[in-house]
């Protein structure tokens, strides 16, 4: 079976560099790390491996060549194989064009099964995996907290807001998983090691054929125009006991 | 035309629908359009919401929400009819189903929208908090349709209409067979705090599991529920359920009561467009006060019982 796993390389920590001058997010500052929803998706692959033979895992990424920090994170911990997609324009892609790009490596590395994070700590959309099954024109099944069974079928449980359903799917598909699936492992000491000194392939867009106008910037039909921290307007009346009774019963809450 | 996804839980309508709805009319004024419903499930709920003013309301009969099935048959229902604007919950089933649709109709989609403008310029603008509710970020979408999802009880809701208007008009559905719903259990809704009028929150600065016990007494004696901020569900003192924010439910009662809540932007993130806001904090700078509309400084130890004893006394007085 072979395994693709999505893994976006995102800033570390949850406080952000933001310009406190001009509210833009300083992207380039700081490292990069797997998306920590993303080492879930890592985890079930590598506990699939661990039960069934002829298992190959793939991590993939689209990110700056910084990026590759992620990546070595990923082989540590006990992915066969990890690509980062990198090119000048692949950069500002909103989700459409970020699953189009993710979807056209997939399918040009082979899968059976394509495991997702539920959403990135950075973008926060949870648009991407699904967005890749679209392209790849794959079922697919968001908020995975547990694979039931996994064979020529799979039967994964889906979390839903009022309810969870056992979803049975055909292969191939894609996955995308919450916290509740696993426990993440830690990579061993010696792994680090390993993969600190590990080639990273990568891939560009003449690799994906891909057009430029699909990609990056130019192939997202969104764009964030403003970012601001979120403000609060409203000026606060101290009272005691007695003002708190006032204010219920004007409210019409007693 | 606006056009919004309604949304089915097992055979009934799920209110984020109204909250839809709500907002598709104030953005359809705006644009002077009207507003459709797509409802994937059963008749009978879209025949309910043909009282709440819609111009049209397209049937996609179903029994289980399917996102293939849903996506390529709302794709060509939006080719035919071409809406400006498109809104979808963002709820699991609704951030499910958009980005597959959104990709079908090669269009941007913003996610988990809590604000939605048109400009001087005509322009949509979307508004979404990221990076951990530490960004509002502002998307504008260059292709049509404009899409987005958005988040639950953050829009003023729809109210419904003894009158019916519009008509229903069938989907075609396209079946999807690689996919099948062996099973489905409902997840007990026990002191769900979202549909609650007032909600009495606790957090780290109640300084133990006992803590709650008082914040339940309060509530009882207001008659509302007992909500939670993350650090204390994480210290194990509340069942996560009872989360409010971010990571947590988002909550738009009445009124709330922040009890040792430092207001965090994550928290903030749940809270905030809730009616009335009180909050009970014993440092004067906390960020909570920025929200609130009422601040009572001090040990809150101190505060609720005598807060509790007021209440009993006015409600001896007013003679209930
Ligand atoms: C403040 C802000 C707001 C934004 N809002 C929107 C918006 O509303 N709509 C929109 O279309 N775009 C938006 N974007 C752009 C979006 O963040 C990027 O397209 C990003 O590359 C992917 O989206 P995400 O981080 O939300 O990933 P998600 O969809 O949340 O990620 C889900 C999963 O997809 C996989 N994945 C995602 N990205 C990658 C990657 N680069 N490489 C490998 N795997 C990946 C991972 O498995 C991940 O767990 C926004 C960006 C910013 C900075
Ligand atoms: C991605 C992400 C998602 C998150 N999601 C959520 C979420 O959904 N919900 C959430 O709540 N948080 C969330 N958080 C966590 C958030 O950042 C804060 O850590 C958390 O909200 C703090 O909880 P608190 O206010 O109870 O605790 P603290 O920040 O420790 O505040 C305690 C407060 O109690 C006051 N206090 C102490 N003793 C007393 C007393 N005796 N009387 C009166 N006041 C007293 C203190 O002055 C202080 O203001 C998230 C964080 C991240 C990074």
């Amino acid at each position: 079976m072979r395994i693709v796993v999505c893994i976006k390389p995102t800033p570390e920590g949850s406080e952000l560099a933001i310009s406190p001058e001009t509210g833009t997010l300083e992207r380039e500052k700081g490292d990069l790390i797997i998306n920590p929803f993303d080492l879930y998706a890592v985890e079930e692959a590598i506990k699939i491996k661990e039960k069934q033979k002829e298992v190959e895992i793939t991590g993939i990424a689209m990110a700056p060549p910084k990026g590759d920090s992620a990546l070595r994170e990923a082989l540590a911990l006990g992915c066969d194989r990890t690509i980062l997609l990198t090119d000048r324009e692949f950069a500002g892609a909103d989700t459409l064009a970020t699953s189009r790009t993710l979807a056209k490596a997939i399918d040009k590395l082979g899968f059976d099964l394509v495991i997702c994070g539920m959403k990135s700590t950075d973008g926060d959309t949870a648009q991407v995996g699904p967005g890749i099954a679209e392209f790849l024109d794959i079922s697919h099944v968001s908020w995975v907290s547990s694979i039931l069974e996994l064979g020529e079928k799979m039967v994964v449980k889906q979390m839903l807001e009022d309810c969870y359903r056992e979803v049975e799917v055909g292969l191939p598909c894609l996955i995308t998983v919450t916290k509740e699936i696993n426990d993440p492992r830690l990579p061993s000491f010696k792994n680090k090691l390993k993969a600190k000194k590990a080639e990273i392939e990568t891939w560009g867009l003449e690799n994906l054929g891909l057009n430029p106008q699909e990609c990056g910037l130019k192939g997202s039909p969104t764009r964030v125009v403003k970012t601001a921290h979120p403000s609060y307007r409203k000026e606060v009346e101290f009272v005691d006991e007695k003002g708190f009774i006032e204010e219920l019963e004007e409210w019409r809450i007693l | 035309m606006v056009l919004i996804v309604g949304e089915e839980r097992q055979e009934k309508i799920a209110p984020i629908t109204y909250d839809l709805i709500g907002e598709g009319k104030e953005l359809a004024e705006k644009i002077e359009e009207g507003v459709d419903c797509a409802y994937i499930g059963n008749r009978k709920n879209a025949g309910e919401l043909l009282h709440y003013g819609l111009d049209r309301v397209f049937l996609l009969e179903s029994d289980e929400f399917i996102e293939e099935e849903g996506a390529s048959s709302l794709a060509s229902l939006i080719e035919k009819i071409k809406p400006t604007i498109v809104l979808i919950g963002a709820t699991n089933r609704g951030r499910s189903l958009a980005p597959r649709l959104a990709v079908k109709l090669e269009t941007g989609l913003t996610a988990d929208c809590t604000g939605l403008e048109i400009n001087e310029k005509g322009e949509f603008l979307q508004i979404r908090p990221a990076f951990g509710g530490n960004v509002m970020a502002t998307i504008v979408t260059k292709t049509l349709p404009k899409m987005a999802t958005v988040r639950y009880k953050v829009m003023d809701r729809a109210h419904r209409t003894d009158e019916k208007s519009g008509s229903i008009q069938d989907v075609e559905p396209v079946p999807y067979n690689k996919k099948k719903i062996l099973n489905l259990y409902p997840i007990e809704e026990r002191g769900d705090i979202t549909e609650a009028e007032i909600i009495i929150s606790g957090g780290k600065g109640l300084g133990k599991k006992d803590g709650f016990k008082l914040i339940e007494e309060f509530a009882n004696v207001l008659g509302g529920v007992v909500g939670a901020s993350r650090k204390a569900v994480d210290d194990g003192w509340i069942d996560y359920s009872h989360q409010v924010g971010l990571s947590g439910r988002t909550v738009k009662p009445k009124l709330y009561i922040a009890c040792g809540i430092s207001g965090s932007v994550q928290h903030l993130a749940g809270m905030q467009t809730s009616e009335h806001i009180v909050a009970i904090n014993e440092n004067e700078a906390a960020p909570i006060f920025k929200v609130a509309d009422v601040g009572i400084l001090g040990d809150l130890y101190e505060i609720i019982p005598r807060l509790i004893d007021e209440v009993e006394e006015y409600r001896k007085k007013m003679g209930s």
